[in-house]
């Protein structure tokens, strides 16, 4: 008999298969406890760093996101600005185009609105700069994905990195026109612009007594653009176009869609989107240009589009997370008790991300252990 | 006249060396790793980790009173390795074991290991409470950084061939070692297979898991000396200039196409790139720019890069191309 067999020839302790499907509130609860393991593992390595009570820590943490009003604002609005930048590189992530640019497409949106900011107030009227801010910004940050679009499209060349290298480019040029432009040659600050007439500025939403003035505006932006980008991809040909290109080049090609058109049109508008990202951190958030203006966005944006799924509505959510674990960890580190470095948020948001992405593996697969009669799972 | 061009050559050839080679090191890592089938983006992370690992392990060994060369040596060295290795398994353990995105870990693992670099050379003296005003290694850097003694009486062949510090020829053998591993010997073609057509190599009795997590981790410990020796030259550790060597180091690979000895011969360009703006008087030529133009000088090396890609791209020869399998994870059963 088989039991016999069985006892020779055992089977291995444990083997993969893949999952079909999943019911929606098993893979939630999978994410959830990876979540939360991942908090405990930080509260382990911040008690050997510190040797701080982590109960206080993540206390200190919540009270750092949401602790007041203006705080609140802030959380929303630094949510808003990594999920713009999810969006824009979801467009291409779904075509299977590693846009790992937008770093550089968000500088050189963000280099354009300055350079009008800085040069056009007086000449043009009010409404036309905030039009040909808006078009400079679009323009640049598409462009700056319009060249490696076109190689990959006729050439195949690795977008991954190209993009990768167009970030240093445009960081450079960045450094090279705040060095030019700041005030006291030299020092490398451009300072606020247009201190007095506010000429560029996006205005603000509501009265002096309300705390998100500076901020609502910018936010209602992104949540239109994410409404946007969610119908593009799913309701509109274009959005068809881009998921049957990402699926597989030869069927796109054997249903007579242009693959060459597809990948430039979609990288370009990824690119666009990024520049207005930079629109929005200049006119929007900092009124400036500085060489760390993009704050890390364009890669952690990747991190938020994957873990959505590639689903813009989603992505909010998955935003809103990271944003509030780094808003919690820098309010944390920078806490006079601790008074550690800023970089405290990136470990802090470095083990959850890892925790969240080892956790995909539950979802797309299935552990089933050896039974101990030979029957089949 | 030739004279004067000889030590001009002599000490450009010299000074690129020295500044590529923590881009050797990575880009060396860099291509085991992807010779295996997976693109490791975390390179500028495991390098950071490295590099801080080593600056912390020196900086502690410091303290000591009487310091032995040979420990000074050994100790940073080892912490390096160690900790670019930990680095190394995290990779391994998401991407080859759970098979996640390798592009979304490598990235992650970048915010990571640049997080932890960035953090504890900025704090590790707030932690300790150790009574130094800055985290600075420089007994230890001094000896990492002695060279030959007698390689200055030599004339021009001394200085281009004797005058580096051991960790040059280290970067040097490892990167021919690798070579010839990987393109001389069984374990090289099992790698490469395993890169190429992993399922086809598991059908011939080959460990693919096996060959994925050993050339990824021994690639990260390469990487991680990279870091370090980066922080040697820099006499401790300096915030966010690790990252852009990193990315170079991948850009490299390419340069390289996949071939250790040939990204030698790249470094060695890069490292004249990434300093070309110090190196114009040295040069020989006789140019004043304006102030804030070393800032478009630093951009160089990347629209080379770019352009060998380009290139590479162009040519559609079938030894210039990434293993096939390359970005893609495996799942026997996927078949």
């Amino acid at each position: 008999m088989t039991g016999e067999k069985t006892k020779k020839i055992r089977d291995p302790l444990f083997h993969i298969i893949k999952r079909g499907s999943i019911v929606w509130w098993k893979s939630a609860l999978i994410r959830v406890s990876a979540v939360l393991i991942a908090l405990i593992v930080v509260a382990i390595i911040t008690l050997l760093i510190t040797g701080q009570n982590p109960f206080e820590m993540y206390k200190a943490m919540v009270d750092g996101a949401i602790g007041n009003e203006l705080r609140i604002w802030n959380l929303l609005q630094d949510t808003a600005l990594l999920l713009v930048v999810g969006l824009a590189l979801t467009l291409s992530f779904k075509m299977r185009f590693w846009n790992i640019g937008g770093q550089g497409q968000i500088i050189m949106g963000a280099v354009a609105a300055t350079a009008c900011m800085k040069f056009l107030p007086g000449k043009v009227p009010d409404f036309a700069l905030y039009l040909i801010m808006i078009a400079s910004a679009l323009i640049a940050g598409g462009l700056w994905a319009l060249i490696p679009g076109i190689f990959k499209a006729f050439l195949n060349t690795n977008e991954t990195l190209f993009t990768l290298m167009m970030n240093y480019i445009a960081l450079n040029f960045a450094a090279f026109l705040t060095f030019r432009w700041s005030k006291n040659s030299g020092n490398n600050v451009i300072g606020i612009i247009n201190r007095k007439s506010h000429a560029g500025w996006f205005p603000e939403i509501g009265g002096s007594g309300f705390v998100g003035r500076n901020f609502l505006l910018n936010i209602l932006i992104v949540f239109v653009i994410m409404l946007i980008v969610f119908v593009y991809l799913k309701y509109s040909k274009h959005g068809y176009e881009i998921s049957v290109v990402g699926e597989s080049e030869k069927t796109a090609r054997y249903i007579g869609i242009n693959v060459k058109k597809v990948i430039i049109r979609t990288v370009v508008i990824s690119g666009a989107i990024c520049g207005l990202a930079g629109l929005i951190l200049v006119s929007g958030v900092h009124h400036t240009l500085t060489t760390d203006i993009e704050g890390g966005r364009g890669f952690t944006a990747i991190i938020v589009s994957w873990m959505a799924h590639f689903n813009p509505l989603y992505m909010a959510l998955t935003s809103f997370l990271i944003v509030f674990l780094e808003k919690g960890a820098i309010q944390v580190a920078s806490s006079p008790a601790l008074n550690l470095d800023d970089n405290f948020a990136n470990i802090v948001t470095g083990i959850i991300i890892l925790f969240i992405i080892g956790c995909e593996f539950f979802i797309n697969y299935k552990i089933v252990f050896r039974k101990r009669k030979g029957g089949v799972s | 006249m030739f004279e004067a061009f000889l030590s001009k050559f002599v000490y450009v050839l010299t000074s690129s060396i020295n500044n590529g080679m923590p881009v050797l090191f990575g880009a060396t890592g860099e291509i085991l790793t992807e010779k295996s089938g997976h693109l490791n983006l975390g390179i500028p992370g495991v390098m950071a980790v490295g590099g801080i690992s080593g600056v912390i392990a020196a900086f502690f060994y410091g303290q000591v009173p009487e310091m032995n060369p040979f420990l000074t040596i050994i100790i940073p060295m080892l912490a390096c390795l160690i900790g670019s290795l930990v680095m190394g398994l995290i990779y391994c353990f998401l991407t080859v074991t759970l098979r996640a995105n390798q592009n979304v870990t490598g990235l992650a693992l970048t915010t990571f290991g640049i997080g932890i670099g960035n953090f504890f050379g900025a704090s590790i003296i707030k932690i300790t409470h150790v009574d130094i005003p800055s985290v600075r290694i420089d007994a230890t850097s001094k000896l990492f950084k002695s060279t030959l003694p007698f390689a200055s009486k030599l004339g021009w062949f001394g200085e281009i061939f004797l005058s580096y510090r051991f960790l040059v020829y280290l970067g040097l053998i490892i990167a021919f070692i690798a070579s010839f591993i990987l393109f001389k010997t069984r374990i090289g073609l099992h790698l490469r297979a395993v890169g190429e057509n992993p399922a086809t190599a598991d059908a011939a009795g080959i460990n693919v898991n096996k060959y994925k997590y050993f050339a990824t981790c021994i690639g990260s410990m390469i990487a991680g000396l990279g870091g370090f020796f980066y922080c040697i030259d820099k006499n401790g550790w300096s915030n966010d200039t690790i990252e852009p060597l990193g990315w170079i180091a991948i850009a490299l690979v390419i340069f390289a196409i996949w071939k250790p000895h040939m990204a030698v011969v790249g470094a060695i360009l890069f490292g004249l790139l990434l300093n070309l703006y110090d190196l114009i008087p040295a040069l020989g030529l006789n140019i004043k720019f304006p102030q804030g133009y070393d800032k478009l000088f630093k951009m160089i090396p990347y629209i080379v890069t770019i352009i060998v890609l380009i290139i590479t791209s162009a040519r559609k020869k079938r030894e210039y191309q990434p293993p096939s399998h390359l970005g893609l994870s495996y799942f026997r059963e996927d078949r």
